[in-house]
């Protein structure tokens, strides 16, 4: 169908998306890489020299980066699990009649519309905090010791928060997913005797496969940077336990003002998000038929 | 209506006409009390000085740090007017980035600047930057505590003293903990208390030749105490109780102690947001008798970036926010009690600021008693009483303040934290060329 | 009877649904209402949720402290404006994915989302160099073309997956009739892809407005957004819960309410075919 004079065309209306991208891809990449083979602090202007790959040995022996690598698949990992099980039992309730639906909706999606640091000011100052916040006062007023979330179980308090973000989205697409089911195969399947535990393993999780699949490309993407969540709430710690990728490489280049190591963290960076993206790509190349 | 639009089209006009010959300085601040009445005030400097508009980036300190940083090292040339710490103006000084403050006018009287934090501010005589506030450490104590406890605070305590009477006043049950410390992670937050903490117990971040000092005993005691401490007498979730944090504790009376920064002094002591404010005592920080105690040296100051083309309004600017003026008007408009304290030997010597502000001696005392140039009881190589001023200093202090932070929450102990802090700081300051 | 038991199931489901839309929603309830408190009622013990004394007074203060309006503004700007450009390009580069696919399309499509996945940290320093060379450093015009680059591969993906379910038929009848490419593109396809292209609009709006990397490392005072504006609030001194809830609500209100308001059109195209 597509003829010669098509197929330029289309080549023609791609190419500015594909050369801005490019471009925004590759300049700084390259001097980024440039950069991470320098001794090169911000700080000190003039004594740069070259330094082979220095930068990247003590990237890579940092106690912190094995540290770093864990907590970003646990957090990208759990994010991904906790948004994926409650967006579907979202979707399932969400699409039940009752009585203002329309109104429960908009409350659902709203956390989606919050800045990433006003989510997490809120939660480390109004909610979380031990002594002022919110749930230091139900704990007390039912007789318990105020839980420290942020120092007892930092990585797991900031899922919860970027797993709050994130939850809207989730059951936004899976949602609609289910919204297209065809109501007559469920009702069919009803008649035959199957149990709602078997329609939902049998029926309606293979329909949401692709919706699943889908959330869990685009949040991936999202999640490997998440940053502003934890400079706000924890830095990082306390220890690393809550340092990833991202917040390394930012605690280098912008707390230290390393711009060589900075630049090989980055670099380091971008090749695990790139594993990442193959694997995520096969995955999708699977379930999505492009 | 039609005329209301064409009055505030001619008000557009006008002021869009007024800005196009003013200059414009772009004043980079921390969202502190001090600078935000600052900022506030700032309406006098543009009456007397129609000819110039101030525009204000108010940011929180970590953020502010980063953006200035960023901007004066890649010579960005966003800010006019930058707020630094004494952490920075040396090592900026050195690296000919700012301006010589030369122009701050005649009756600006430099002599009356304290000088212990004008010391840390100049080079070669010349003044880099101009102190807006200083402040030291000191202990602030709740005396309705203590003396229902029969305790009596002494001017100048010691950590052994201070241990005890914070294990002895706490009540967990009524929410009273006998002592609060910063314990969120930061090379100007927890690290800030602990290096002058350490200070005291007779240790030091490096030795003359660069090498860190976590392993030798002066730490293990310094943080052995700390932790103790907190686990005995501190409140729940310290290890993210910043100066903030733990000012909310102190001034909801949550907190029977509290040692930190001299300026909030003037927070805990304010009916208007305290709950305490007329039961604060003061002190001096501890110390072990090894004759140094325990207390900071901080200033938050003006300064100019080199490059700037509006040095001589800036340094107008400068000027007349870190003048005796500027500490008069802040009386009038707002009470003494509110003037940025801990910069001019003046204001000490002012009665009326004497009379509403107890804390005025102490702070005194406590600023005279830090000395930036030989900060520690072995001689070491560098200045700076709760920082290294060395450019590598923040990454390696927050690092080490994480290690610390952990074992303040439980995740590990003070031997596998100074581990930690004695690894990463070796591995940094290798890197760095200081180590050999 | 069997309406009974209908009722009844939904009634259950309307008190399970509206306890978990409350809890999820709790969060931002609880800050609006905080940032009507004064600050010694925001950290009373036993907390007051709708007993207190209502006051203005922290919005006074922040709108005194800073100017609102102006970050509101330059946060408008940024984020319509970053949308639009991003549109401009993408539209083109989804059409002639989705119509005229090539060998290499699919990859060009995940190399365009993977860009997405470089971490702006690491990249920050050299950014900010060119910047300050083409003298874009604080300027709305800098924060445009970030934004728009950095959605830039959400919105090919979306509209891309989007066009895709438009029948090619369509497209093969106009072009008997003998309509050019421009035409193809204006006439036909547009007015089919509106829904497709508003959702797309809608998400870009809000991701470019919630932003805080870029937005907050390239201004300074004259094209600082709202995402600047909370960073002067996070941790004054004292106390700060009801100031700081206030410029929260400030900041977040606008896109929230954006957001209720086209959700239905947000949600029409938000399904990166996920929907088959």
């Amino acid at each position: 169908m597509a003829t010669a004079h098509s197929r330029a065309a289309a080549r023609l209306t791609m190419s500015p998306a594909v050369i801005l991208l490019l471009g925004w891809m590759l300049i700084p990449l390259v001097m980024t890489l440039y950069f991470s083979f320098l001794r090169y602090n911000l700080l000190m202007p003039g004594t740069e020299e070259f330094i082979g790959t220095m930068n990247y040995q003590y990237f890579l022996t940092d106690p912190a980066f094995f540290a770093a690598l864990g907590n970003t698949l646990a957090l990208v990992g759990g994010v991904l699990v906790l948004t994926i099980a409650g967006g579907i039992g979202l979707a399932l309730l969400l699409d039940q009649p009752f009585w203002g639906r329309g109104i429960v909706r908009l409350l659902v999606i709203a956390p989606f519309f919050v800045m990433p640091t006003v989510s997490a000011l809120v939660w480390k100052n109004m909610l979380m905090n031990p002594v002022n916040g919110l749930f230091a006062a139900i704990a007390k007023g039912l007789g318990l010791q105020p839980f420290d979330f942020l120092a007892e179980a930092p990585l797991s308090s900031i899922i919860m928060i970027v797993t709050w973000q994130w939850l809207p989205f989730a059951t936004l697409i899976l949602l609609t997913a289910l919204q297209s089911l065809d109501r007559e195969r469920l009702e069919a399947a009803e008649m035959d005797g199957a149990g709602a535990v078997d329609r939902f393993i049998h029926i309606i999780l293979p329909h949401l496969a692709r919706a699943m699949t889908v959330v869990t490309l685009i949040q991936t993407i999202f999640l490997l940077s998440v940053f502003a969540e934890i400079l706000v709430t924890t830095n990082g710690g306390p220890g690393t336990a809550t340092t990833n990728i991202t917040y390394l490489v930012y605690a280098q280049s912008l707390l230290q003002f390393d711009v060589g190591g900075g630049s090989a963290g980055g670099i380091v960076a971008v090749v695990l998000a790139n594993i990442v993206a193959v694997f995520l790509m096969r995955m999708i190349g699977r379930n999505l038929d492009i | 209506m039609k005329r209301a639009l064409s009055l505030i089209g001619a008000a557009v006009a006008a002021f869009l006409g007024s800005s196009a010959q003013a200059e414009t300085l772009s004043i980079a601040t921390v969202n502190n009390g001090d600078m935000i009445r600052m900022q506030k005030l700032s309406e006098h400097f543009t009456k007397a000085h129609p000819d110039i508009t101030l525009n204000w980036v108010t940011l929180e300190e970590n953020v502010l740090r980063q953006r200035v940083t960023t901007d004066i090292a890649a010579k960005g040339g966003q800010y006019d007017i930058l707020t630094i710490g004494t952490y920075e103006v040396p090592i900026w000084t050195k690296q000919k980035w700012l301006m010589p403050l030369t122009k701050l006018g005649a009756n600006y009287d430099v002599e009356d600047l304290l000088p212990s934090i004008r010391s840390g501010l100049t080079t070669d005589g010349t003044l880099y930057a101009a102190p807006f506030y200083g402040e030291s450490s000191m202990v602030m104590y709740r005396k309705d505590l203590f003396e229902k406890a029969g305790l009596t605070m002494p001017e100048a305590p010691t950590w052994a003293f201070v241990s005890d009477a914070a294990r002895k006043l706490t009540d967990k049950k009524a929410e009273v903990y006998g002592i609060c410390l910063r314990g969120k992670a930061g090379w100007g937050e927890n690290m800030a208390f602990l290096s002058a903490m350490a200070n005291s117990f007779g240790a030091s971040w490096f030795d003359m030749q660069w090498k860190p000092q976590f392993n030798t005993d002066p730490w293990k005691q310094t943080l052995t105490t700390y932790l103790g401490l907190m686990k005995d007498a501190g409140p729940p979730g310290a290890s993210s109780n910043g100066f903030n944090e733990n000012l909310a504790l102190f001034q909801s009376g949550k907190c029977a102690m509290w040692i930190d920064a001299t300026v909030a002094a003037s927070f805990v002591s304010n009916p208007a947001q305290s709950k305490v404010a007329d039961k604060v005592g003061y002190a001096l920080a501890p110390d072990t008798g090894l004759g140094k105690r325990s207390n900071w040296l901080w200033a938050w100051n003006l300064a100019i970036p080199a490059s700037s083309k509006k040095g001589d309004a800036a340094q107008a600017f400068i000027s007349w926010a870190t003048s005796k003026d500027y500490l008069d008007l802040v009386a009038k408009e707002e009470g003494w009690a509110n003037v940025p304290p801990g910069t001019r030997s003046s204001l000490y010597a002012n009665p009326e600021y004497r009379k509403t502000a107890p804390f005025a001696d102490l702070t005194l005392k406590s600023i005279q008693a830090a000395d930036p140039q030989h900060p520690t009881v072995q001689p070491v190589p560098y200045t700076g009483v709760q920082f290294v001023a060395i450019p590598e200093f923040q990454g390696i202090g927050t690092a080490v303040g994480q290690a610390f932070s952990a074992a303040l929450a439980g995740q590990t102990t003070a031997d596998q934290a100074l581990q930690t802090a004695q690894t990463l700081a070796t591995r940094e300051m290798t890197k760095a060329g200081y180590i050999k | 009877m069997a309406r009974a038991a209908t009722n009844r199931h939904k009634l259950v489901v309307t008190l399970i649904a509206w306890t978990v839309g409350i809890v999820i929603f709790f969060p931002i309830l609880w800050t609006a209402l905080t940032s009507f408190k004064t600050e010694a009622e925001a950290v009373a013990t036993p907390p007051t949720f709708l007993a207190f004394h209502w006051t203005l007074e922290n919005y006074s203060e922040v709108q005194q402290r800073s100017d609102y309006f102006l970050h509101f503004w330059n946060s408008v700007v940024i984020s319509v404006g970053s949308t639009l450009l991003g549109l401009l390009v993408a539209v083109p580069a989804a059409w002639s994915m989705a119509f005229v696919p090539g060998k290499r399309t699919r990859d060009v499509l995940m190399w365009m989302l993977s860009t997405k996945m470089l971490p702006p940290v690491g990249v920050l320093i050299p950014i900010y160099l060119l910047f300050r060379d083409f003298g874009l450093l604080d300027s709305r015009v800098g924060l445009v073309i970030v934004l728009t680059l950095i959605n830039l591969p959400i919105i090919v993906w979306m509209l891309f997956t989007y066009f895709r379910e438009i029948p090619g038929e369509i497209l093969e009848a106009s072009r008997m009739d003998g309509a050019g490419l421009r035409d193809e593109i204006l006439f036909v396809l547009l007015p089919m892809a509106v829904p497709g292209i508003a959702s797309t609009l809608l998400l870009n709006i809000i991701l470019a407005w919630n932003e805080a990397f870029w937005t907050l490392n390239l201004s300074a005072s004259q094209s600082a957004p709202l995402t600047a504006f909370i960073a002067s609030y996070s941790s004054p001194e004292g106390l700060f819960y009801a100031k700081l809830s206030a410029a929260s609500t400030m900041a977040v209100a606008p896109i929230l309410v954006l957001g209720w308001f086209s959700q239905k059109q947000l949600v029409r195209g938000l399904t990166f075919g996920a929907v088959k």
